[in-house]
């Protein structure tokens, strides 16, 4: 098994010491499938774990540890390592380069949209699957790719549900007029404020869009972009944002006194992060996000909980730490199904994967031939006593929504 | 539209003092021993994580905890230029350089070691504090550090002028054959000179760890900034450092707000371009020349 994973490598002497290897085994007449699931399966996983997101990748990656760590006492060997996209999208393909290189069968990742595309193009290279944790932007899976497979939305589906979630709000005493949509200017925040502008004409949601204010990605001050904020009088702002610049928003809209009806960021991380609620305190609350979310209903989303809290009793498990683990079990999955760690293997795999006990909201995932799982749910979050808890919809919400928000001032 | 123009004005103005406090850094270590510090950023996140770090251990804020960071990043250039610096004075100016980056390198690895790469906040009520001017709301944080920081270019421009040490500071600058022909202890006045422009840089971090996150990668543009406003105000005019961080922070807040936030840097760089084109020496500088 480990003679397959790093035939991918191009050491002659290792070929050869992997065929040797495979050999014996065949002499030793075990059955195929034992024989395929002996060695460990080589993932290497992609992420931000230093630069400007780290925090989130910092997430995920504690994510995938813990689905590691769970799979391993189930007996299934899994043998990962972490390379760092250092937050450059341009980093995915070197990062992807050396996991493949390093014999891994299946990459996992990037986090990030640009870096998942740049890491994409080095597994089609190596014809080795991309299963893609989180990323949202709609080309990663619209470029003709064959080896990736997302268990993610993408970022227009995720705000056309929100929308779709949040004109169901609209009811008298919380009708707002118009707003502002702020968002950071890379591939995620330009795919999904694009993606905001569409959804909301489409949705008929009647609330006009004053202004779309783009700022840096690596931003260290917003006083400026919610100064204008402020000054278009919007009543309400969707930020599309990480947890930084939601935490910088937020601080800014309170000492510029800018309260508006509503907070929403439509297919926005971040708000929902324990980064931001402990740095936010009171201020962080009635913020509302529509984004992927863990149904904490399901019995394996409960354990999977249960064994976090044990793990991990000072962070909070949230969407990049919920996809982080998912990720293992997709991977976990098709591996068990393969019985076999050639890419060729696994690939045809996760093509016929077929998950029904999962943790995230939603319908089983499956991948459609473009290599999407079109099944992933998006609940309403708003944050409430310093947590987010889901409002919507009322099948599994956690707690009614409460708006309009409260005034800054008026927070006690 | 009046409000919201002045506010950006005056919070430009007020963080454009704290960039002139870095480029003061900056200048005077150029000034006395012409040598460019390109590890300024690093010098200036030295300064956050340490405001950050007491913050966190003591629960001091930045402001309070000032003097200390002030001591601890003067002893940290004073050792330095005594034990390494010195010896690179008079070397070719790519052997400087790569020791610069290479102390550069070295501060962000250790960064990232300690801490790190996840943003530290400095979190609090008072974060939030505002004082209100009439229409103006101005971020009471942001004054406090842009105060200070001014007060910090005075005193230091008042002591470079009038004490016997800034004086030796100025002939060492002026003409460094004739200060050793006195009996100026060279040496020691870089020391000096190193341990003043780093505890500058370490200053004004510490008051930028109040409002911005801090991340072991900040220094680039740290160094960029302090390269911008030292060109456009003058090598080693400590008027021209204020001049340039006043420019630079009102040039970045109103090209924000009339073209586009994210292309706020736009601005200072055709700002750049500018003098380097009409007033190359700089707005107050003067033509440099080689010291004799």
């Amino acid at each position: 098994m480990s003679a397959s994973s790093k035939s991918v490598s191009s050491s002659r002497r290792e070929v050869l010491r992997a065929g040797t290897a495979a050999a014996a085994l065949s002499a030793l007449s075990f059955p195929a499938v034992l024989r395929a699931q002996d060695g460990p399966l080589k993932i290497g996983v992609v992420l931000p774990l230093s630069g400007v997101v780290s925090f989130p990748g910092l997430a995920t990656r504690r994510g995938t540890e813990l689905a590691v760590k769970m799979f391993a006492e189930q007996g299934v060997k899994l043998d990962v390592s972490f390379l760092d996209t250092e937050s450059k999208a341009e980093n995915g393909r070197l990062a992807a380069e050396k996991a493949i290189r390093d014999g891994c069968s299946v990459v996992v990742g990037a986090w990030d949209s640009g870096a998942t595309i740049s890491a994409a193009q080095a597994c089609e290279a190596a014809k080795v699957p991309l299963v893609v944790n989180i990323g949202s932007a709609r080309q990663i899976t619209e470029q003709g790719f064959t080896q990736i497979f997302r268990n993610f939305c993408p970022s227009d589906d995720i705000v056309a549900n929100g929308v779709q979630r949040f004109k169901e709000l609209l009811r008298p005493g919380f009708q707002p007029r118009t707003a502002v949509v702020m968002h950071v200017n890379d591939t995620f925040g330009q795919a999904t404020g694009g993606a905001v502008k569409a959804a909301w004409e489409k949705a008929g949601v009647g609330i006009r869009i004053l202004d779309t204010i783009s700022y840096d990605a690596r931003a260290r001050d917003l006083s400026v972009e919610v100064a204008k904020a402020k000054a278009t009088g919007a009543e309400l702002v969707a930020p599309i944002t990480r947890v930084n610049d939601a935490i910088m928003i937020v601080r800014e809209m309170v000492k510029q006194d800018y309260s508006p009806m509503a907070i929403y960021g439509p297919s926005s991380p971040g708000p929902y992060e324990k980064a931001f609620t402990d740095a936010m305190g009171k201020y962080a609350n009635d913020y509302l996000v529509s984004v992927p979310w863990h149904d904490a209903s399901r019995p394996l989303t409960k354990r999977v909980l249960e064994r976090w809290a044990k793990e991990y009793p000072d962070q909070r498990f949230e969407l990049n730490s919920a996809f982080g683990w998912e990720s293992i079990l997709v991977v976990v999955d098709a591996f068990r199904r393969a019985r076999s760690t050639r890419p060729v293997d696994l690939h045809e795999a996760l093509r016929q994967t077929d998950i029904a006990d999962h943790i995230m909201s939603g319908g089983p995932i499956r991948f459609d031939a473009k290599g999407q799982n079109p099944n992933i749910g998006v609940p309403l979050l708003q944050v409430q006593n310093q947590q987010p808890v889901v409002v919507g919809p009322a099948e599994f919400a956690q707690a009614p929504v409460k708006l309009p928000m409260t005034p800054w001032s008026q927070r006690g | 539209m009046l409000e919201l123009y002045a506010g950006v004005a005056v919070n430009g103005l007020l963080i454009g003092v704290i960039y002139a406090l870095v480029a003061t850094g900056l200048n005077v270590i150029f000034g006395v021993m012409r040598v460019v510090n390109f590890a300024h950023g690093e010098m200036v996140v030295v300064g956050m994580y340490l405001g950050y770090s007491l913050w966190q251990f003591t629960g001091l804020s930045p402001l309070a905890s000032l003097p200390i960071t002030v001591a601890l990043t003067f002893a940290f250039g004073y050792g330095f230029q005594l034990a390494i610096g010195n010896d690179f004075v008079s070397r070719p100016q790519h052997v400087q350089f790569v020791l610069y980056i290479g102390l550069g390198l070295a501060i962000t690895g250790l960064h990232a070691m300690i801490f790190g790469p996840d943003p530290r906040a400095i979190q609090g009520e008072a974060g939030f504090d505002v004082y209100r001017i009439g229409f103006l709301r101005i971020d009471a944080v942001r004054l406090h550090a842009a105060a200070v920081a001014l007060g910090v270019i005075a005193a230091l421009s008042a002591w470079l002028r009038w004490s016997m040490t800034g004086k030796a500071l100025h002939a060492a600058s002026e003409n460094l054959v004739g200060g050793q022909a006195i009996g100026l202890r060279i040496d020691r006045i870089f020391a000096l000179t190193m341990g003043i422009g780093v505890a500058c840089a370490g200053t004004a971090g510490a008051l930028l760890a109040q409002l911005y996150d801090t991340q072991p990668y900040l220094a680039s543009e740290f160094t960029m900034i302090a390269f911008i406003i030292v060109i456009i105000g003058g090598l080693a005019s400590l008027p021209g450092a204020l001049l340039g961080g006043l420019m630079i922070g009102l040039a970045e807040a109103i090209a924000a707000m009339v073209l586009e936030p994210s292309a706020k840097s736009l601005l200072s760089y055709a700002l750049l371009i500018l003098v380097l084109l009409l007033k190359p020496e700089g707005l107050m500088g003067r033509i440099a020349g080689r010291r004799a």
